[in-house]
């Protein structure tokens, strides 16, 4: 028989449970009752048995650690430590800075964007070159083009094609079944091409000012059209915001994303960002066969030969590394400063960012560029 | 939801810690926990973590427990159905419809069907322990294939119909995170992060694995292991790394070699990549002596 009323003993678990989706923590109703079955299997003798079981059922993502331990104290405990800082992994003093998931709530959708702190973001960013419907109508022609001319490899999976490498026997024997046992053509298996992954870095920095905003509009559409990308913005500090720019509207998705980043307009420091976003092994592994786009003036004004170094390692991971920058614009530009100069070795490209439509026609360009 | 309080005469967390420790497994409470929900809730164990933290040894060590078989599937990208589920024996087939001439022949009878790992463990839940091994190296057709399996534990063969499992089979995934994993997949399963061992266990760790190494040697390498976990590191040590480092400075000690010596020489087996090594290889010298005293 089904009891329609849980038992008053469970009711703070499933209150742990919307307390936790209220925080952003995605909990599915199976995982509620996993979680009460637990608590059931385990006594449960102590608190910590309900914490053990609260982490190995509701499985919250490693990064929120400390977030669901301050929000399992404060409910089971009464501690009052909700405002606590969350420890983030530092690397070289170099602070980076991940995303959650759904721990942000993406703001209202704002036409004049001019709600507070985004805005004043928005608004010193702003100084591109063409006007916003000129660029609107490149991104769409670009997000639209985008899937058919990214670089593509051939992928490990096999699916049935006219020709190919090796036989698809499963079919010829249905095939057979069906002819009394007789093979009148040999069906055969082939390589699925598959989209290469893209890795877009942005730089914040104050020198980039003037293009930051055109950059993460670009960055959007990109988001919107690959299905396999990472993109980070470094300054002084690194920050993944690729979740931020899935949304779909465009307004919204920056300004999360804006949100999200807070080393706008100030110094640089490339090559630690860069070696920041190598020590961390998921983060690198993004860069492994991928279209790696770096948007940098490259003005770095730390150590040039941790840049160096750090390009270098990029470049042996990525399947193609492209610096683009918008000094590049003016076509009588030489790479000058002792970082630049000694990265050219390891760059693919070294492109022109002076503009959206540079950049669109860049990316589109790609893979012709390397067969070529 | 199915409660079994009693699994291979486990009752609790800690009776399964203990038994893994008589398989050579040290578990903290969090793995006893997470271990002990997955056998007694009939759900996948899903074990995350960087490599060389002992995710497969758990599932090696939980098998020997349990003393079932443990069937393992190594994922890569683009394993599909042929490899993890079951393939049939063209070549027989063929023959059988030749052989056969005029007369019917049943071709799909289980003597012309081939067992991979996940219709093996379906066909024997209580006899094998399922172990998907770095699950985040499969593609997303793969994952999807995976989530059906793991749902309702049934195969559907189309020749054959549908598969089902008499009861649901021990499954553990690992991951070592190089891609984040479908959020359904972690829903379904009961989940835990294996990090770094404290200092203390994972000294525990080395003697357990390495009888011949001394208390000494197991906390300076314990100590030393962890200076470089600190260091950007591409590859950093993970605990095998760090036993089979304990290893080598005995041997190399055992032969005559001083202490920081032996160490330094060693250093291959901890750390395996060129740029690794030329990171640290200036400061190798103040992490040894520093994790010696």
């Amino acid at each position: 028989m089904m009891r329609s009323k849980l038992p008053a003993a469970a009711a703070p678990f499933v209150a742990f449970a919307s307390l936790l989706r209220a925080n952003g923590f995605a909990v599915a109703p199976e995982q509620t009752t996993a979680f009460l079955a637990a608590i059931a299997l385990l006594g449960p003798r102590s608190l910590e048995h309900v914490r053990r079981a609260a982490h190995a059922t509701l499985a919250p993502p490693v990064e929120r650690r400390e977030d669901f331990e301050a929000l399992f104290d404060a409910h089971f405990l009464g501690a009052v430590e909700l405002g606590r800082e969350t420890a983030q992994p530092d690397a070289r003093d170099l602070r980076v800075a991940e995303e959650r998931p759904g721990g942000f709530e993406p703001p209202a959708a704002d036409d004049s964007n001019q709600a507070g702190q985004v805005a004043t973001a928005a608004e010193a960013l702003s100084g591109r070159r063409f006007g916003p419907d000129h660029e609107a109508a490149t991104l769409r022609g670009f997000q639209r083009a985008l899937p058919e001319r990214l670089p593509q490899r051939r992928g490990y999976r096999r699916i049935a094609a006219r020709r190919g490498a090796s036989l698809d026997l499963r079919r010829a024997m249905r095939e057979a079944v069906r002819n009394d046992g007789e093979i009148f053509k040999l069906p055969r298996l082939d390589r699925r091409l598959r989209r290469r992954p893209i890795l877009l870095v942005i730089d914040v920095s104050g020198s980039m000012k003037a293009r930051t905003e055109a950059h993460l509009r670009f960055a959007h559409a990109l988001v919107r059209a690959a299905d396999r990308i990472e993109v980070f913005t470094i300054g002084t500090r690194l920050t993944r915001v690729t979740r931020a720019l899935r949304l779909k509207n465009r307004e919204q998705a920056l300004a999360t994303a804006s949100g999200l980043v807070s080393d706008w307009d100030g110094g640089t420091r490339i090559g630690d960002a860069l070696q920041a976003f190598l020590a961390v092994p998921r983060f690198a592994g993004s860069a492994r066969g991928a279209v790696v786009l770096i948007l940098s003036d490259g003005l770095e004004r730390g150590d040039a030969k941790a840049m160096t170094d750090a390009v270098r390692r990029l470049a042996a991971r990525a399947w193609h590394l492209s610096w683009m920058t918008p000094l590049a614009a003016d076509p009588g530009y030489r790479p000058e400063t002792a970082a630049l100069t000694s990265i050219l070795p390891h760059l693919d490209a070294l492109a022109d960012a002076g503009s959206t439509e540079r950049l669109c026609q860049h990316v589109l360009n790609l893979a012709q560029a390397r067969a070529a | 939801m199915v409660v079994r309080t009693k699994v291979a005469g486990i009752d609790s967390p800690e009776a399964l810690a203990q038994a893994l420790k008589s398989a050579f497994y040290l578990a903290d409470d969090g793995l006893a926990t997470a271990a002990y929900l997955a056998l007694a809730l009939g759900k996948p164990l899903l074990l995350e973590g960087a490599p060389g933290v002992g995710k497969t040894e758990a599932a090696k060590a939980l098998s020997g427990v349990l003393g079932r078989r443990l069937i393992r599937l190594q994922c890569f990208e683009g394993i599909d159905a042929t490899a993890a589920l079951y393939e049939w024996n063209y070549p027989r087939q063929m023959l059988a419809i030749r052989q056969a001439g005029d007369k019917p022949v049943d071709i799909y009878r289980d003597e012309f069907l081939i067992e991979r790992p996940m219709l093996q463990a379906l066909r024997s839940p209580d006899s094998a322990v399922l172990l998907f091994d770095e699950i985040d190296r499969s593609d997303h057709e793969f994952e999807a294939l995976l989530l059906e399996f793991l749902s309702d534990f049934s195969i559907s063969i189309p020749e054959r119909g549908t598969l089902s499992a008499r009861e649901r089979p021990v499954v553990i995934l690992t991951s070592n995170r190089t891609r984040e994993l479908h959020e359904a997949l972690r829903r379904r399963c009961i989940y835990h992060f294996i990090g770094y061992p404290a200092p203390e266990r994972e000294a525990q760790i080395i003697m357990l694995r390495a009888s011949s190494v001394a208390e000494d040697t197991a906390r300076a390498v314990v100590a030393a292991v962890a200076r470089l976990r600190r260091e950007p590191l591409s590859k950093p040590p993970g605990i095998a790394e760090a036993v089979d480092w304990a290893e080598a400075a005995t041997v190399l000690a055992r032969g005559g070699a001083s202490w920081p010596d032996a160490f330094k020489r060693s250093i291959g087996v901890a750390i395996k990549d060129e740029e690794d090594n030329a990171h640290i290889a200036g400061r190798l010298d103040a992490i040894l002596t520093g994790a010696a005293a």
